[in-house]
Parts: structure tokens; sequence; C-alpha cells
């Protein structure tokens, strides 16, 4: 039987975890490596990194960190984060990385989405959205899409962006609500099942979790195949573990492999 | 003992010759791995793997595009009936046609051919993308000692077309994603699965070290 996916999602900055992780005794809870090698063995379905370095002299840092997650970790894992072109794509893959993310480089040339996909197979090429709730004048609220942290509005509809990608190659959307983003309140399940329910790839919900309920939700209310957290995994307040435990208590099918 | 793992340009070889070596560090006699795209090394290798991400006419051309590898993969599997292990596209190459947008000719080593899987279940999404449990068709020595059936280990795929193989004697193993899809073929000296072993953590690992010992 096909299983829900959890996906712890680790911020890197530099070739370092951004706040580190904290759930298991390690020897550097910075490394990005070792974070990789604990979630391995505590049953994650999937890994992400997503590289948040700003400069571009750090930019092949990330490269190594995936090399060596590749030779430490038999699971799957996504990298995102300054994702511009082909060669950006192929290097990644090389190194290990078995999808990459790409975000704003897809909203400023959505072509760069068919050309990854053409080039490499639509099923390593995810698109990161992050979408926010817009009021308009006179009429009903919608999702729009935003980059750069959720700082720049573009006037895209996520909907209808969602929809263009996958028709171009997306094989995976992962869904970032920048309303609920850090706020623990759960996922905006509404945006994540307009999205889900429009296009014929996998959704992963992104932003928001605070408590098991709200992976539960995330998959039952907003129809995602798979759920993405960070600092509820990072800090200890839960593992992987007691994430799935809770998820087959309410009826989810879920991997439970020692 | 060596075992070549073939590198004509598809992406995901750092993952796959990473697990090998692991499976192989862990066996009694040592086999050495080796990622090459030397056709003579692949003729004189005592097993063959054949990764392969991507769309199948591309994988088909990458291939191809090695002078004398079809050639010596060929001679060495078919009739030097060396071990040969295809992994997802390099599994979907062995059989005789892939339809991934235009038809391509594979191997033709299993009859039938690469198509669009088509789940019943609209809620299920195309690719089929993260872990599913495997149904044994058939017992084969690669398979020993795997947990299988739907209360056993599972298997990482990701992928949006599989191999519908012409005779049932050449499976050996299906994943359910609202219908059969097919997850492990073997013939003769080759096995293939459609699932990436190399990211099927434990259960991946066993796999890889029952096809490092399996003596055909």
């Amino acid at each position: 039987m096909f299983k829900v996916r959890v996906i712890p999602c680790l911020d890197v900055k530099d070739g370092r975890v951004v706040k580190g992780v904290n759930f298991v005794d390690l020897r550097d809870a910075g490394d990005p490596v070792e974070a990789a090698i604990a979630y391995d063995a505590a049953g994650a379905d999937e890994l992400t990194f997503l590289d948040i370095t700003a400069t571009h002299e750090n930019r092949g840092i990330i490269l190594d960190v995936v090399r060596r997650t590749a030779e430490a970790c038999f699971m799957p894992l996504t990298v995102g984060g300054g994702v511009r072109t082909v060669d950006d794509i192929k290097t990644l893959l090389r190194s290990g990385a078995d999808k990459v993310s790409i975000n704003s480089a897809a909203v400023s040339r959505r072509e760069f989405v068919k050309e990854a996909a053409e080039k490499y197979g639509e099923q390593c090429i995810v698109v990161a959205i992050d979408a926010k709730r817009v009021k308009r004048a006179g009429g009903s609220d919608r999702w729009e899409i935003f980059t750069h942290g959720g700082r720049n509005a573009t006037g895209i509809d996520a909907i209808e962006y969602a929809q263009e990608v996958v028709s171009l190659g997306a094989g995976e959307i992962l869904l970032t609500s920048m309303d609920r983003d850090g706020t623990r309140q759960g996922f905006d399940l509404p945006l994540t099942r307009a999205i889900a329910d429009s296009v014929p790839v996998p959704v992963i919900a992104s932003g928001g979790v605070g408590n098991l309920d709200h992976l539960v939700d995330g998959v039952r209310e907003g129809h995602a195949t798979g759920v993405l957290a960070a600092s509820i995994f990072h800090f200890g307040e839960f593992t992987i573990r007691q994430a799935k435990d809770h998820m087959v208590r309410a009826g989810l099918p879920m991997r439970l492999d020692p | 003992m060596t075992v070549a793992i073939i590198d004509y340009g598809s992406g995901n070889l750092h993952s796959a010759a990473k697990a090998f070596e692991r499976a192989a560090r862990s066996m009694e006699d040592p086999q050495a791995i080796k990622v090459t795209r030397d056709p003579d090394a692949v003729y004189r290798a005592d097993r063959i793997v054949l990764p392969g991400v991507g769309a199948f006419a591309d994988c088909r051309r990458g291939v191809d595009a090695v002078d004398g590898m079809l050639e010596a993969l060929t001679e060495a599997v078919r009739v030097k009936a060396r071990p040969f292990f295809g992994i997802c596209v390099g599994m979907q190459l062995m059989a005789t046609r892939g339809k991934e947008h235009v038809i391509t000719e594979g191997f033709n080593w299993i009859g039938g051919d690469v198509e669009k899987i088509e789940p019943r279940d609209e809620s299920l999404k195309v690719p089929h993308m993260g872990w599913n449990t495997l149904d044994m068709v058939r017992e084969h020595p690669v398979l020993e000692r795997l947990p299988l059936g739907p209360k056993g280990r599972h298997a990482y795929f990701v992928h949006s077309y599989h191999l519908n193989a012409a005779n049932e004697a050449d499976v050996l193993a299906r994943a359910d994603y609202g219908g059969p899809v097919t997850a492990i073929v073997a013939k003769d000296t080759a096995i293939g699965t459609q699932f990436h072993p190399e990211k099927s953590q434990r259960f991946g690992l066993a796999l890889i070290s029952n096809f490092l010992k399996w003596k055909p």
C-alpha cells in the first residue's frame, strides 16, 4: 500500500543548519550531514535541504553537504534554494540529490521548468510555491505567489501558476503558506486543498505545523500526499516516529519500517 | 570481483555507487565497485549495474552515445551471462519498447512495453512518488529473506511509466497503485527494479546485497 510521506526540512546556510538540530545527541548540532543521518535513522520518508546561503562564493558548499549526505544516507533527498540554471540542477543531481526544487527562477522564467524537466525528467523537478492570501477590493480573496521569503509580491494567482508549472513539467509541488509559516497554527488547509485538487502531481504541504494533528489535517483536509515540517522535529518536540504513530491512529497509511 | 556501474551521463550515479559500496563492504568476499563509461570495463566486469533517471528516450540515447557500450553490455549479459541490475529507467530499458512521449526501442531482453501508469483511483497522483509495499509474484534468490507483502517493508518509487511485461514469468514483484505496477523483473541473469534500492534505506541495501551474492 502506498504511504503518506513525512518530510523534515533543514535550512542550510553556508553549510550549516540554521538554528541547529537538537532532537538527538549530535556531536555537532549544526552539521546538516549529521542531522540527515539522524533523520534517516529516525525513519523520515524524505529529507529536504533548503540552501539559504546568500553569497555567491559560498554557493558551492551545499554540493559538498549533498555529496556527504548521499554517502551516508540511503533515502530520498530534495535540495532547493538558489537553483537558477540547468547546470545548477545537473551539479546537484550529480552530487546525490534526487529532486531539485525551483522557486523564484520559475516565477521569473516559466520556460526554465520545461527545460529542466525535459533534460532531467519531470520526476526530479519540484516547483516550490510560496503563496499568501491577498484581499481584493470588490472581489473574493485569492492566493498569490510571493518570492524572496514572502517579501516580494508578484500578483500571480497561485492556482493558475501551479497548473502552469505542472503543464511545463513540474513533477511535484512544494507548497508553503507564507501566512502560516512560523505561526504554528497549522497548514493553510483551503490553500493546500485548492492547489492539490487542481493539479495531477503530488503536493507537499508546508508552513505552520505546530502539533501532530496539523500533519493529519494536511493530508485529510488539505489533500496533500506528503507533509513537511521543520521546528517541531528539529527541537525534539516530537520524533518522526511519534508523528507517524499519531497519523496511523488517525487512520492514515504510514511507513513504519525499522 | 568487480561490479561495473555504467556511467552514461544519467544523474543519480553517485547515490547508486555509494549504496553498492556500502552493501559490498558488509560481504565476505569484497567486490570492487567501479563507476565507468569504458565498454571494455563493462565487458570484463563480473556484475553490471545500469542506473537511470529521466526519460526513456534520453537514457537510451545516453547509452548509444558511448561508443561500443551497447555491444559490450549485450555481450556481457546475454552471452557471458553476467548478473545485471537495472534501476528505474535502467530497468525499463530492458523492455522491447518505451512509449514515453515517443516510441523508442529498448534492449528487448524482457518482452513488453514501458507504458504510462494510470491509477484507477483519481485521488492518486502521477508520478507515483513515495513509499510502497511489494507483492511477490514469484520467488527468486534476490528476494531471499526480504519481508514483502502488505505488512512487509517499503521501497521508494519515483516514476510515471512502468514495464508492462508480456510474460508473467518475467515479473518478480508488483506494487499496487490504483492497479498493478511492475516493481521487479527478472530473466536469466538480469534483474531490474522500478523503484530505487539506493534510496530505499535498509530494505534497498538488503536487496543490493542479495544481488551481489547471487550466483545465477
